[in-house]
């Protein structure tokens, strides 16, 4: 056969191919024309339960709800788990003494009394945090839940040589210095022997804090807080069988497959000033194939995804043309950004890092992301709208959603001759190999770059090795990545929460750093401090705000977007909203269906 | 080679058109062509002669000659290994007994195959089937034509074994081609082939596959199994040696065409053709020194898409001017009679061919 | 030829020993091989695989925890023993005050999803099983059937039909295939079959509509090569001499065919079916998770995605355990068809 034909022959095949491609494009269009506001469907409508409560009478008790995901949770162990959705969902089967609102938007980030009777009392200059439990809160086998349970669920996080993954701030903040060895190495007689957590009495708990937080509440609200009663341990298999606490008890659960709930007979709705419990029954099924999970989101066999991630690029444009009146818009929560390490010449100069931010093409990175839908509004700044002191788009110190969304060269070229670089300079943009938006990102990047004389080489880097590659500082600086791609979200929503890790001097590591840009300014820190020993919300708020604008004044970083998600919500579901407590996720414990069938 | 010396050649005139043969084989201006993408491909281009029970006709040529072309074209098995291709294209007669194998039904014919005419090949060992033993193999051409249940089969199937000399016929049914040796395949092969005692017996090549003692035996085994059964017997070779004591007849073939025949001893002594006259002088023979013994004859095989004009053996043919006005170039010699049933095509008169053999020729053999 | 070399059972009974004394001898080296490119080989390109069992938040405790329990301290020969062990009297993992038991076969413990491998392995094995099966019996019927054709009808318009089919078979990716064929017979236009699998104990029915599909989709990459594959297989046969000598007995073409070209044409077929057996056996990567089938692909796929060596490290052992199976099966099938391997 000579070569001639074989491509005679691939051109037919390619033929053929592209004739079933576009079956299958129609194939996947071919369902309803609800439009946004409102349809015969009973969907209800585009962006209708997107910081709002979208159908909250129409939720009736009874019904499964059925979760799809692409990815199961790392763990379902309330110590363990560190995935948003997860801390979302394990509020169907564990409690905590406080916990976030269920409201949507901003009011979903602030605290409510869950097992407690109400928020803490706060005493001794911020360092001492005293609840008082409700009465009839029980376990799932209608054992009533002690404050000795709470603590020992707490205690957990110190073993992490056997109970891994979960955060770990209940641990730094209580036990700064690492005395107590968690339970399993406890040898008092009731392993109970953390210090800094007394228990009175059944009903009550007291921590003791070596140093004021002013985050400390929200980390007592973490799901790692949650009680875990000693006699139900199975240590590092707690995972497969949470027990319950909440009004939904595990029934059956299969790693990476799938996870049934059904009600816990034992819990009073009386008992619980958070939860509805509206459906009998929950389902969670896991799915390798995104596509195929979004396909069974639009046909109605599952009502929502349980990794809350946005849908994936086919689905999301199937969804937006055909179903609009099913998907909201939240932001995420997460920003999306370039970072200039200052020990990378010459991004040690604060021109030259203002060129970069200035000369860049802000509406083609936002692009790159996925567009103002998929990928976001354009990242005006350091804060996410979501956490309490954000101020969004109305903070834009370099007008990068504004006059120069498309970049100023003639500004950033001005910013290179105050820095010393007139013709421009040559760097490196270091880039997550397994993100491919990423990767389109730092391309768009080097492509604007190019504009205002700087070269920029793409370095793409194994993105499970992150921690080693630019989590190390010494190696960011031998390597010489003068911009590093990457993206971050708060663990709760704080400024302490999001930027800490980012911004602190404290938290510059030798391994699995997280202050990319070496950001070692004493104002910062001593903003964070003041930030901990103020109680007051308004008060944080404002440090909050003052904290994110020395960031942009600094220059240190360039943000793309304030990411957003389109999320799909079934016609099944009723009572839905997004909150801010879980980075615009829908709050998932007080989702209702509107038959019971 | 005294004993060459037999009589009854069976080999007349080439008639015109004549229905009514009187031998038991005969073919008639016997052409098959296979069309190529290169052209045409003449491997039997007109070939006549005839063939009495009993008696052994051997075909002598060099690879290419058409020879082998000509026993499947009997067999009607000329379109094997061609499968699917483009037709090959036959025509002429074949009769058989008083049938004519071209016309008649496939069907009919098939059942002709193995039964009324068999073949012996070349090679025992690609020509048997390696996943099947030898007696299922011999049952399996037994039973096609002969309506016995497995034992009897079986039972003829040894008996064939030991009448062709394998011992122990009835362990060494059950092996494999495989585990036989050269000479023993083959005579397994022609146990097969005789099992149903045909009336032609068609041996292409023999004995090239076998080493020289070997060849010896098979070529005894053919001939007193001919004696036995009285089949008509085809064999084929391009080694004279070959057939020296064993055919009747011989015709000897070169660009698809016949170019001499005759009675063996004929052929032997008195050749009348240029070619035979090289073939005699690359053939082995015994009472020779190595180096003297193989003279080659010059050249290559014509092509069989262009064969060359005039004489198709001009181009290697060391008298191709002696005839006069360029003749060999233009015009194809027919065969004409050169002796009693012996016929020879080439344009050199008698007299020039009986005095060149004389002369040049017969002292150096 | 003195004497006739061993036939019949005791021949394929020494043959089949042999054999095994090979397999489990590959077996062993498998094993060695495949623990070591996961567990010790990282460790001299300097990467730290404890790292990889402990979740975001890299806690030294954490990390030491996860070093203690697999023994990642201990040289290298320990650990392979340790290994070894496990895969026949079962081991334990202890550590930080927890002890779990991995009963035998202990083919590892995944510190992910904090279950031992191999009751993992054996509840994916089955759909695979299935899918591979069922998918090699569709393809061996379409694709040898249709080669068969295409051989004997050289250069017709069946032949051409087919060859372009096959190709677009060969070139077109599974998920691509996968996804068509869900999107019509799935999600519609055409709603005919379920997606959701059930085994075939629970419920055959639901496990047949399943199914249908990825074998289908399966069997038409396969059935093309196949198809490919018999053809010139077949062509080649039939342009042997026994084939030839076949003819010249006597015999019908179509006994020709079924009895001596197809037996000679099925043999580098059953090659190539052992081979693609054993590895889909491994894992039908793309074809379990485009259709979500819950078999050892789309576990390992998963296992990559979360970075779960140990569940890699089963599903590979596993894999070669299969490709050794299936080899060994191809080879007693070849002693059974072809006689002159016996000896081999």
């Amino acid at each position: 056969m000579t070569t001639q034909r074989t491509s005679g022959r691939r051109k037919q095949a390619l033929a053929a191919a592209i004739g079933v491609a576009a079956l299958l494009t129609t194939a996947a269009c071919g369902g309803g024309d609800d439009s946004s506001g409102g349809s015969k469907t009973g969907a209800a409508g585009f962006d209708a339960a997107n910081n709002k409560v979208a159908q909250a009478d129409l939720a009736k008790k009874g019904g499964t709800l059925k979760f799809g995901a692409a990815q199961d949770a790392d763990s379902w162990d309330t110590t363990r788990g560190y995935y948003g959705f997860m801390w979302n969902f394990s509020r169907y089967y564990s409690r905590q003494l406080v916990t976030f609102k269920t409201a949507p938007g901003k009011e979903g980030a602030s605290l409510a009394p869950d097992l407690a009777t109400g928020l803490a009392k706060v005493s001794d200059n911020g360092k001492t945090y005293t609840y008082t439990l409700r009465d009839g809160v029980t376990w799932e086998d209608g054992k009533p839940i002690t404050s000795k349970d709470i603590k020992y669920g707490i205690e957990r996080v110190w073993a992490q040589d056997v109970l891994s993954g979960g955060p770990t701030y209940l641990k730094d903040v209580l036990d700064p210095k690492g005395e107590y060895k968690g339970p399993y190495k406890d040898t008092t007689p009731d392993h109970l022997g953390l210090k800094a957590i007394e228990t009175p009495d059944d009903k009550t708990i007291v921590f003791k804090l070596p140093q004021a937080n002013a985050d400390f509440e929200s980390m007592v609200a973490l799901t790692s807080a949650s009680p875990v009663r000693q006699d139900k341990d199975t240590k590092s298999k707690y995972g497969l069988h949470p027990f319950s606490s909440g009004p939904y008890k595990f029934e059956s659960y299969s790693p990476g497959k799938s996870l049934t709930l059904v009600r816990n007979e034992n819990w009073k709705q009386s008992s619980d000033p958070i939860r509805k419990a509206y459906p009998d029954k929950i389902t969670v099924n896991i799915y390798s194939n995104a596509n195929d999970l979004d396909q069974r989101l639009i046909n109605g066999d599952l009502d929502l995804d349980l990794n809350q991630t946005g849908m994936s690029p086919q689905g999301r444009t199937t969804a937006l043309k055909q179903h609009k009146a099913n998907v909201d818009n939240p932001v995420s929560g997460f920003i999306r950004y370039a970072v200039f390490p200052q020990s990378v010449k010459p991004f040690d100069n604060i021109h030259c890092r203002k060129a970069v931010i200035l000369g860049a093409d802000h509406v083609s990175l936002q692009t790159a992301r996925g567009g103002p839908l998929a990928g976001g509004d354009i990242g005006t700044n350091m804060l996410p709208p979501g956490i309490p002191g954000g101020e969004g788009q109305k903070y834009d110190p370099y007008q990068l959603a504004g006059a120069n969304k498309n970049g100023n060269i003639e500004q950033a070229k001005e910013e290179l001759k105050q820095c010393g670089q007139p013709n421009g300079f040559s760097t490196t943009i270091a880039v997550r190999n397994n993100k491919p938006v990423e990767v389109a990102t730092a391309q768009s990047m080097q492509a604007s770059l190019k504009k205002i004389g700087i070269n920029a080489q793409i370095h793409q880097y194994d993105g499970a090795q992150t921690a080693g590659i630019i989590g190390s500082p010494a190696n960011v600086a031998k390597k010489g990545f003068g911009i590093i791609i990457m993206g971050w979200g708060a663990d709760f929503p704080s400024v302490q929460g999001f930027g800490l890790p980012l911004w602190s001097s404290k938290y510059i590591l030798d391994s699995g750093n997280n202050n990319y840009a070496l950001i070692k300014d004493k104002s910062i820190d001593s903003l964070f401090d003041q930030f901990n020993a103020t109680l007051d919300p308004a008060g944080k708020e404002q440090i909050a705000t003052q904290i994110n604008h020395k960031i942009m004044d600094g220059a240190y970083y360039l943000p793309f977007v304030f990411e957003k998600f389109i999320n799909w919500r079934s016609d099944r579901l009723a009572n839905v909203y997004t909150t801010d407590g879980y980075s615009g996720q829908y709050d998932f414990v007080n989702l209702g269906l509107k038959s019971a069938s | 080679m005294t004993e060459l010396s037999k009589s009854g050649a069976a080999v007349g005139e080439p008639t015109a058109a004549s229905p009514a043969p009187t031998a038991f084989l005969e073919v008639r201006d016997l052409k098959v062509h296979f069309p190529t993408d290169d052209g045409l491909v003449k491997s039997v281009d007109g070939l006549s002669f005839q063939l009495e029970k009993g008696k052994t006709l051997g075909i002598v040529g060099e690879s290419g000659s058409g020879k082998s072309v000509t026993s499947l074209g009997i067999m009607g098995l000329h379109t094997a290994g061609q499968y699917g291709k483009r037709k090959a294209q036959i025509s002429g007669e074949i009769w058989l007994d008083g049938t004519e194998l071209l016309s008649a039904d496939p069907d009919h014919v098939r059942k002709l195959r193995g039964r009324q005419m068999a073949m012996i090949f070349q090679d025992p060992l690609s020509a048997l089937h390696p996943y099947y033993t030898i007696g299922q193999q011999i049952v399996e051409a037994y039973r096609i034509h002969h309506d016995v249940d497995k034992k009897t089969a079986r039972r003829r199937a040894v008996e064939m074994l030991d009448r062709v000399g394998i011992p122990q016929p009835d362990k060494r049914v059950d092996n494999y081609p495989h585990e036989f040796s050269g000479g023993m395949r083959q005579r397994a092969m022609i146990a097969m082939s005789l099992v149903n005692n045909p009336e032609l017996l068609i041996a292409d090549e023999p004995t090239t596959a076998l080493d020289v003692t070997v060849q010896a035996q098979i070529l005894d085994l053919i001939r007193d199994l001919q004696k036995e059964f009285g089949s008509a017997v085809i064999i084929i070779t391009h080694d004279l040696g070959v057939v020296a004591e064993l055919a009747d007849d011989l015709l000897v073939m070169y660009g698809g065409r016949c170019v001499e025949r005759g009675p063996a001893d004929k052929v032997f002594y008195e050749p009348r053709h240029p070619y035979t006259w090289g073939l005699l002088g690359s053939m082995p023979r015994l009472d020779r020194e190595q180096q003297e013994r193989l003279i080659p004859v010059k050249g290559s095989p014509p092509s069989l898409i262009n064969v060359p004009s005039g004489c198709a053996f001009n181009p290697r043919c060391p008298y191709a001017d002696i005839p006069k006005d360029n003749v060999t170039r233009t015009v194809r010699p027919e065969l004409a009679e050169v002796g009693s049933k012996h016929w020879a095509a080439c344009h050199m008169t008698r007299e020039q061919r009986e005095r060149i053999w004389a002369e040049e020729i017969a002292p150096k053999l | 030829m003195a004497r006739g070399p061993r036939r019949g059972p005791r021949a394929v009974l020494a043959y089949l020993i042999r054999r095994l004394f090979a397999a489990a001898v590959m077996l062993v080296v498998i094993i060695t091989v495949v623990f070591s490119i996961f567990f010790i080989v990282p460790k001299w390109a300097g990467v730290d695989i404890a790292l990889s069992f402990v979740g975001k938040q890299a806690d030294p405790a954490a990390v030491e925890g996860v070093r203690q329990k697999l023994g990642l301290g201990d040289p290298v020969y320990v650990q392979v023993w340790h290994f070894f062990k496990g895969l026949f009297v079962g081991r334990t993992y202890t550590g930080g005050g927890d002890t779990i038991n991995c009963s035998a076969p202990c083919f590892g413990y995944s510190f992910r999803s904090e279950q031992a491998i191999w009751p993992v392995l054996k509840d994916r094995f089955p759909v695979t099983l299935g899918l591979a099966l069922g998918a090699a019996l569709l393809w061996l019927i379409m694709g040898v059937s249709a080669g068969v054709l295409s051989a004997l009808k050289r250069g017709s318009l069946w032949d051409r039909g087919a060859m372009v089919v096959a190709l677009a078979g060969v070139s077109l990716p599974i998920y691509f295939t996968g996804m068509l064929s869900l999107a019509i017979f799935v999600y519609g236009p055409l709603k005919w079959f379920e997606s959701d699998y059930a085994p075939f104990a629970d419920d055959p029915a639901q496990w047949f509509s399943a199914m249908i599909l990825p074998w289908v989709t399966l069997a038409f990459l396969y059935a093309a090569m196949y198809a490919r594959i018999t053809r010139a297989t077949m062509m080649e046969i039939l342009g042997e001499d026994y084939i030839r000598t076949a003819r010249a007995k006597g015999l019908r073409e179509g006994v020709v065919i079924r009895k001596h070209a197809m037996r000679s044409t099925m043999t580098p077929i059953l090659t190539m079916l052992g081979m693609d057996l054993g590895a889909l056996i491994g894992g039908a990567i793309l074809t379990e998770s485009t259709f979500n089938l819950p078999g050892l692909g789309r576990e390992v796929l998963l296992a990559i995605r979360n970075q779960d060596l140990p569940v890699i490290v089963g599903v590979t052992l596993i894999t070669s355990l299969a490709v050794l199976f299936a080899n060994l099966v191809v080879d007693i099938l070849y002693a059974v068809i072809d006689p002159r391997v016996r000896l081999a």
